[in-house]
């Protein structure tokens, strides 16, 4: 089992991006099940957003509490929310950000991390801070959990059409791309 | 919803069928549409809405050809569905929570008049205080009012037993209405891959599509609906418990029939799920835990561990809770010395879950035929959208081995009440 908490604001998609990531999953032949968090959600506010994978069927219908990922879709959500909480030791850590390495908010459980300007990327593709299909891309390259074709067919069976098929494509594609992966060493408690 | 061109999984099926990708409320939606309903009555509420929503962009879509009334209020939409079931027309509908109380009027006479109406509950806790997220209190609340209630564990089962349900309320041994009730926010929003049924096989699994000559009204056929009954004279009272005594024949006929129902469904469909009562590592185990709907996932992955952790212990899962279905639960109580019950909802006159309430009359069935008592207990958990995860069950599996050596508690345990 393989899970993956999405953590965005209201608006960016974050929810609808566990969706296409299970469908993407789903494509590769394997068992997948989003769940979104229930709240009042209003644009802006802190969202949540579940993601299991797995070879066999999955039966837990339930939250997530030790991501073995997180895919923060948005660039300051770290400074208001516990993005960390119940992350695996050595987990993963797919980040939109401009920042490098060492301006970025870590914690110790952080064992890799893969950093995307998807903000700025999708100031130029969407004239919009739309990040969900951008992250889904640097999600790709930075764990290889699902692969960047997987994706593409995914979206093209969405509801996405026409010009914001191809904006989300491209999204994608630049998203897999320009992602920088990072793997974090860390000394090993005496 | 998207598409996927893959083979089922493990055992060969009877019927090929399509993989998708979709939430619990267009499970619900797809199965309506299979069934061919002939009118739908729709009002959105949380977390049922996008139920409704699916619905109504099938009908746009002519992927299902059925009249939609678009009602002001919940109180109408049963009402306008009653008048289409009067006329013969097969019919469908959505709500939960305030929704349902909302329609409690029109509810209560819908089973008093036989009409096999479908509904689904997408459940949702009771109000007040206010919240909108998921737990049984609604369809718990009318579990006395003589229509079958049936709860799913996953968006498959949902899908599966939406078309099923049609089927069992219209059998003429039944003549019911019949609740599908969907776990609010963890089912109806819960995104899962799901086996689509041909539509030529639901068709055949149907049979020829009619007039609903046990219902509709014809002047050819006359027949009295809804005539004054009741007071203490004429023959007032004896046409009431006549009534009466219909209504709770037709549940105890439900049993049998969810259960051939649900023997057709998986000759044809092969998904094989447990109609009335599901036992899950039963065998060999000294004690049980009980669940119903979504909770039962994690409960059977808690089960897993626990086993191989060496404890002895094995799940029993209800489907159908209305009529409660004694004489299957005895079967599965009969193998097991100490039982846990974890309810999704509040029993406030006894203090515990309503499920564990009525275990307890089949524990007093139990208890005549083998002269002791098994100790048992109740549990509370997932109120208003709250989580029962495989760490909750663990503790309800501990909690509930404790029985065999110890005395049960009389008070129920709140799982949630530290989260």
């Amino acid at each position: 089992m393989y899970e993956v908490r999405f953590h965005g604001r209201g608006g960016q998609g974050a929810v609808t991006a566990a969706a296409m990531l299970a469908s993407a999953l789903l494509e590769e032949g394997k068992y997948a099940v989003s769940i979104p968090s229930f709240g009042f959600e209003r644009r802006g506010a802190p969202v949540v957003s579940f993601l299991r994978c797995s070879d066999r069927e999955i039966r837990q219908m339930t939250n997530i509490y030790a991501p073995d990922c997180l895919i923060c879709v948005d660039p300051t959500l770290a400074k208001s929310v516990d993005i960390f909480s119940g992350l695996k030791p050595g987990g993963t850590l797919v980040q939109a950000t401009h920042k490098p390495l060492a301006e970025v908010v870590l914690s110790e459980a952080v064992g890799v991390v893969g950093l995307c300007d998807a903000i700025g990327i999708a100031l130029e593709v969407f004239k919009r801070p739309i990040t969900n299909t951008l992250m889904l891309g640097a999600f790709a390259r930075t764990t290889g959990v699902v692969s960047l074709e997987a994706l593409k067919r995914s979206l093209e069976d969405s509801d996405f059409r026409d010009a914001g098929l191809a904006q989300n494509l491209i999204a994608l594609e630049r998203g897999y791309n320009e992602t920088v992966v990072h793997i974090i060493e860390r000394r090993v408690a005496a | 919803m998207t598409t996927a061109t893959l083979d089922a999984p493990s055992q060969a099926r009877p019927a090929k069928q399509k993989v998708i990708l979709c939430e619990g409320n267009e499970a619900a939606a797809l199965g309506v549409a299979l069934a061919r309903p002939d009118m739908v009555a729709v009002y959105p509420i949380t977390p049922q809405s996008s139920l409704v929503e699916h619905v109504a962009k099938l009908i746009a879509d002519g992927r299902m050809d059925a009249d939609i009334v678009d009602a002001e209020g919940e109180h109408s939409v049963l009402s306008v569905l009653q008048g289409g079931a009067l006329a013969g027309a097969r019919t469908y509908t959505a709500t939960c929570g305030p929704g349902l109380a909302f329609m409690f009027e029109p509810y209560f006479r819908t089973s008093g008049m036989r009409l096999p109406i479908v509904m689904t509950i997408v459940t949702r806790d009771g109000i007040t205080p206010q919240s909108v997220w998921g737990g049984h209190q609604d369809a718990m609340t009318v579990r006395e009012v003589g229509w079958v209630q049936v709860y799913c564990e996953t968006v498959q089962e949902v899908l599966d037993t939406t078309v099923m349900a049609f089927k069992i309320a219209e059998h003429h041994d039944v003549m019911l209405p019949v609740n599908v009730c969907l776990d609010g926010n963890y089912l109806s929003y819960g995104t899962s891959r799901v086996e689509l049924p041909e539509q030529a096989e639901v068709d055949a699994f149907m049979g020829v599509k009619d007039v609903n000559w046990h219902v509709a009204l014809d002047p050819l056929r006359p027949m009295a609906v809804d005539p004054l009954t009741g007071g203490s004279g004429g023959k007032g009272p004896s046409s009431f418990v006549r009534y009466r005594k219909g209504q709770c024949r037709g549940m105890q006929n439900s049993l049998r029939v969810i259960e051939e129902v649900h023997q057709e469904w998986a000759q044809r469909f092969g998904r094989n799920f447990a109609p009335l009562v599901e036992e899950y590592r039963l065998d060999g185990a000294d004690y049980a835990i009980m669940t119903l709907g979504s909770m039962t996932g994690a409960a059977k992955d808690a089960i897993d561990e626990a086993r191989d952790a060496g404890k002895r212990v094995g799940l029993i899962k209800l489907k159908t809770f209305s009529p409660f279905p004694v004489e299957a639960l005895l079967k599965s109580l009969r193998k097991v010395r100490a039982l846990g019950v974890v309810d999704r909802s509040v029993g406030f006159r006894w203090n515990c879950g309503p499920m564990y309430q009525e275990t307890m009359g089949a524990l007093y069935r139990l208890a005549r035929e083998s002269g002791s008592i098994l100790p048992s207990m109740s549990f509370i958990g997932g109120l208003a959208g709250a989580d029962i995860t495989v760490g909750h069950f663990h503790r309800v599996i501990e909690a509930t081995e404790k029985l065999l050596t110890g005395s049960a508690p009389t008070e129920p345990v709140w799982l949630n009440e530290k989260d």
